[in-house]
């Protein structure tokens, strides 16, 4: 999909404008007492800085001559990194990281070959590594919710699981209503979000394609894509990840382990 | 009694977290019948039942079911022969039809209604939601769900314990008349319901057995450790 964009340059004085718009945030927190503007300043600065190293590092990956690989190898570090987060989300949970790169692997596999495989976007530098950034990001949270899930049905039904285990169920079949509220209660989120878009609040890649000059129909449809991307990411994600884990609440023997 | 019969524990032990539950157990569990396992709660009756149909595998020592070594058997196909009732019904979200279904898709409605029927439940409640059962009621209807897969022997870890007087009767009466299950192994630490019901007893206290053998012999025994378990008082 080609975007005609247009040169969007806000520069340094741009930017400095919408940095009033901190001020305000913390002389707020001032008023009000709040003691957050401390945290607000180092939140803004953090993300300025955080986005400057990583806008600056995209543009090795970008421009058309670079090889794809260094698009590719960013895919990898990104995957690993959202494996790592998981685990330190979810420390309780046993072997949870090896799990999540699997699950965030699978995801990127089907979501990015899809994408790409069936040309929706070019397979360059600048298609790659934001779409990849934006399925890793928005699946994170709803890993971590189906791992936790996943934990608390078996711990809660505990006496319903055995029960089925009793009248000779399999672990899988046992455990399929607990997998099955577990992975919902970690989609529908999304699937909230996916239908208020538009309604109830415009995403920010549709926005910073529109202000940085982009047709608004074809900035929606690239939106969609994303969403759909996202929606796609998410719902493997949750099913990899609660599959593998719930495997392992149970003895080869099918016995529950406690 | 033969020694393919029923279950032969040899030396059976349980740990969990480093904590003996069950130790030295070597016995045979008749499986015709019904044996009444008894002894004073926390004893590890409940325990020791969980091992006879693999919900639990010992830790240490060997369990045989009519001559074969449990760890040979497969789980499920174990299970469907070894049925078991828990101490407080679970009935799943679903109705009654359903809950019978469970194990076995291909009942058919004759078949539940039979079964139903058999329970002492109105065959007429198969379409009826299982989680507005009272609790004997729900209880009724996990032993005819327990009973879809045939099972040679119904374990049942103290089924009456959260049940009224009324419904503790039916369910003491179903469990004599039954022809079908063949056995029924059967937790309790009610001395009065040991009386009603046991054709055999397993004296069960602190993790390990300290007696078995026929109702009237073990009912009659005057070994001071023997008569507290059986009177369910800790000793």
């Amino acid at each position: 999909m080609m975007i005609a964009a247009t040169e969007a340059d806000i520069g340094l004085w741009g930017l400095g404008a919408s940095g009033i718009l901190i001020t305000i945030t913390v002389a707020i927190s001032m008023v009000q007492r709040l003691g957050l503007g401390r945290d607000v300043l180092i939140a803004a600065g953090q993300a300025l800085v955080q986005l400057l190293l990583v806008g600056f590092a995209l543009r090795l990956v970008v421009d058309e001559d670079d090889p794809l690989i260094w698009s590719w190898l960013w895919v990898v570090v990104m995957l690993l990194f959202a494996a790592w987060t998981v685990g330190r989300r979810a420390p309780d949970i046993p072997g949870v990281r090896p799990l999540a790169l699997a699950a965030f692997t699978l995801a990127a596999v089907v979501s990015l070959g899809v994408l790409l495989g069936f040309g929706a976007f070019e397979p360059t530098g600048r298609s790659i590594v934001p779409l990849a950034g934006m399925m890793v990001g928005n699946s994170l949270a709803a890993t971590v919710l189906v791992a936790r899930r996943v934990m608390a049905e078996a711990d809660e039904h505990a006496d319903q699981i055995e029960a089925r285990l009793a009248l000779g169920l399999s672990s899988t079949e046992s455990y399929a209503p607990h997998l099955r509220a577990a992975v919902r209660d970690a989609l529908v989120p999304q699937i909230e979000r996916t239908k208020a878009v538009g309604v109830v609040f415009l995403p920010g890649a549709m926005v910073g394609l529109i202000l940085a000059g982009a047709d608004p129909v074809e900035a929606v449809l690239v939106q969609v894509a994303v969403m759909y991307l996202i929606l796609g990411s998410v719902s493997t994600t949750t099913t990899v990840m609660g599959i593998g884990l719930s495997r392992r609440l149970f003895t080869p023997a099918a016995q529950l382990r406690r | 009694m033969t020694d393919q019969h029923g279950f032969q524990l040899h030396e059976v032990g349980l740990q969990r977290d480093e904590t003996t539950i069950l130790h030295d157990i070597s016995v045979v569990i008749p499986d015709t019948g019904i044996t009444v396992v008894a002894g004073p709660s926390g004893s590890g009756k409940s325990s020791l039942l969980r091992l006879l149909n693999r919900l639990d595998d010992p830790s240490t020592g060997a369990i045989r079911w009519r001559g074969q070594d449990l760890t040979a058997t497969e789980p499920s196909d174990l299970r469907r022969r070894v049925a078991m009732v828990f101490q407080n019904p679970v009935v799943f979200a679903g109705t009654v039809l359903d809950n019978l279904r469970t194990a076995s898709p291909e009942l058919s409605e004759p078949m539940a209604r039979e079964l139903l029927a058999d329970v002492c439940l109105d065959p007429a409640w198969l379409a009826r939601d299982a989680g507005r059962l009272s609790g004997g009621e729900a209880q009724r209807l996990c032993l005819a769900r327990a009973l879809t897969t045939e099972p040679d022997v119904v374990l049942a870890d103290e089924p009456t314990a959260s049940l009224d007087s009324e419904s503790r009767q039916g369910l003491e009466q179903l469990a004599l008349e039954m022809v079908r299950p063949a056995g029924w192994i059967w937790v309790t630490h009610d001395t009065d319901q040991i009386g009603r019901l046991a054709d055999h007893i397993v004296v069960v206290a602190e993790g390990t057995v300290l007696t078995s053998g026929p109702a009237a012999d073990v009912a009659a025994s005057e070994d001071p450790v023997v008569r507290r378990s059986l009177d369910g008082t800790p000793p």
